[in-house]
């Protein structure tokens, strides 16, 4: 019997099966780096090494951190990123969005992968039924020059949802309803697993709000056994799905599991300055807020923007209201839909497909005292910008409402009858 | 003789690596590694080993807070767990990182002998978990990337 982290492992360390505890070396099927600890960190260590990378096609390199620049430290770090692409011959994805979301949708994943990235949210590609965690820069450059690494095998935590969600409420708060009761270190960098009828009910870009935000939950990685419906993002991507059906868990292989009821969950809000701060809506309500940002891997991928629009529709927010689309091809889709068009009859004022305020670089930061309800992934103080700046983390259905009311409220009021 | 101090549960990474020393050079951050909970581990010498409790290295990725006990010359960290992104980054900078829990005195002498893995202290030895083969060899080396040059030029 073995989980679906124990197959993919054991096939990419050419073993018949794997046990937790064990450490075994895994040979890599895909790399992923961005602009921020790619290249500039990367590079010299290749050369202190003194070899070139392991395998150029299996390179994927998405700028997006210091996207669009702007300012001479930002636009150095594009540069030189531009360069080593050129230079190295890697797959490039320059501007198109954030790599966590990029690298899904140029199909990139697929079920029974292991993918090693040079992010902490790289967890996300568990959405797609490959093995993906992140890594520093010298475990990077390290992959980058043997396409291997080590891992120790990682017992399985199976997180069941029963139920389906309720209109209003989203992968996001499935999450910072878990972060709130297991605390950030509550997947003891083991493997996650989610399943059950509320997991399987949601669409791909859902399960990759689950899977991104393992990171907060402490998890090594977070998976999603594939279904039908990965097969077919994977597909339409451009991908190969190859045997799916192949990865799956057998029953009962995982020792420690979880039971949540989907259908019975209230929207979340997270106070600052963690993501552990959660509660239901009613808790955070009436907070007075400055701002609402609705960016991130986590919270502004099409299906996001479509949230967050479904509640500005008609409505004039009271307050400043930030949309930064994940994505390129998510923010066309979303104008081909009207949902753009939503954004700025509301007065909302568009950012460039990058991480920008949630990454907190460049010159995209909030101010002194600013209170911001953001449908990014972590509100540690100080990451988004000045110290005194107090961030509240909610899902887009959430942030949108509260932009209309101008402080913290619920959304599902206003999808009544809609 | 190299002593032994004596750390309890969930040792954090803002601990090992505070915050308000992460954009100065790495130097003056390892002078002050442990200094919010143990004031007196700036009396830490080269060659002193930390014993502590449960999920030591708990908290971010950042590489510095092993980094912050290799500059300081620590022989190695004996915990009763380690914190998953801690232990890859302890092992990469070439820091020796051993499951036990052995029953030592803050301040008493110890020798970490990570060959063998044992904690030998006045009362006799402790048993450890072993590093793993090629994880051992990579802490010798110093970490990954000494690791990964000595293996390039092999081949060279
Ligand atoms: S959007 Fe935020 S969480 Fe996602 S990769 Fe960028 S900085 Fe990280």
């Amino acid at each position: 019997m073995a989980t679906l982290a124990e197959k993919i492992i054991a096939r990419a360390a050419g073993r018949q099966f794997v046990s937790p505890g064990e450490i075994v070396t895994c040979r890599v099927d895909l790399a992923m780096i961005h602009d921020s600890g790619g290249p500039r960190r990367v590079a010299p260590i290749l050369r202190r090494l003194g070899t070139g990378l392991w395998d150029r096609d299996k390179v994927v390199l998405i700028s997006d951190h210091y996207v669009p620049g702007g300012d001479e430290a930002s636009d150095g770090i594009l540069q030189l990123t531009r360069e080593w692409a050129k230079a190295q011959g890697v797959i490039f994805h320059d501007a198109q969005g954030i790599c966590h979301v990029v690298l899904p949708e140029r199909g990139h994943l697929a079920p029974g992968m292991l993918v090693v990235g040079g992010d902490s949210h790289s967890p996300t590609g568990g959405a797609f039924g490959a093995y993906m965690f992140g890594v520093g820069a010298t475990e990077m450059a390290g992959v980058l020059a043997t396409g291997e690494i080590w891992l120790k095998v990682p017992e399985t935590i199976r997180i069941e949802w029963q139920g389906r969600l309720s209109p209003g409420v989203v992968a996001k708060d499935m999450m910072l309803a878990l972060i709130g009761a297991m605390g950030m270190d509550g997947g003891r960098y083991q493997a996650v697993e989610y399943g059950g009828e509320g997991v399987f009910a949601l669409s791909m870009q859902e399960r990759m709000t689950l899977a991104n935000m393992t990171a907060e939950l402490g998890g090594q990685a977070g998976l999603i056994a594939p279904d039908e419906v990965t097969a077919e993002f994977v597909a339409a991507a451009g991908g190969t799905p190859g045997d799916w059906q192949a990865w799956q868990g057998d029953p009962g292989a995982a020792k420690e599991r979880h039971v949540w009821n989907a259908a019975s969950l209230a929207p979340q809000v997270a106070a600052p300055h963690s993501p552990a701060n959660s509660a239901p809506v009613g808790d955070a309500e009436g907070e007075a807020l400055d701002i609402a940002y609705i960016g991130a891997c986590t919270g502004a991928k099409y299906e996001d923007l479509k949230a967050a629009a479904a509640i500005l529709r008609g409505r004039k927010p009271r307050m400043q209201v930030l949309v930064a689309p994940a994505s390129a091809r998510d923010q066309a889709r979303a104008e081909a839909d009207g949902i753009m068009a939503v954004f700025e009859e509301a007065g909302a004022e568009i950012l460039p497909n990058a991480c920008g305020i949630c990454a907190g670089y460049g010159t995209a930061r909030l101010g002194a005292d600013v209170r911001c309800i953001s449908t990014t992934a972590r509100n540690f103080k100080g990451r988004m910008g000045d110290a005194s700046s107090r961030v509240w983390l909610a899902s887009p259905y959430t942030a949108a409402a509260s932009a209309v009311e101008g402080r913290i409220a619920d959304p599902r009021p206003y999808l009544e009858g809609a | 003789m190299p002593r032994a101090w004596v750390l309890g549960d969930d040792i954090d990474t803002d601990a090992l690596a505070p915050g308000r020393f992460m954009h100065r050079p790495v130097e003056e951050l390892a002078a002050n590694t442990l200094a919010d909970i143990r004031p007196d581990f700036a009396n830490a010498q080269p060659g002193d080993v930390i014993v502590a409790g449960r999920n030591f290295g708990a908290g971010s990725s950042r590489e510095q807070a092993a980094q912050a006990l290799v500059i300081r010359g620590i022989a190695g960290v004996v915990a009763r767990s380690f914190a998953g992104i801690f232990y890859r980054n302890a092992i990469n900078l070439g820091l020796p990182v051993l499951v036990g829990n052995p029953a030592v005195e803050d301040g008493a002498e110890v020798t970490l002998d990570i060959d063998n893995a044992t904690l030998r202290h006045e009362a006799g030895e402790t048993g450890l978990e072993p590093i793993p083969g090629f994880l051992l060899d990579m802490v010798h080396d110093g970490g990954l990337v000494p690791h990964l040059e000595k293996k390039f030029r092999g081949k060279a």
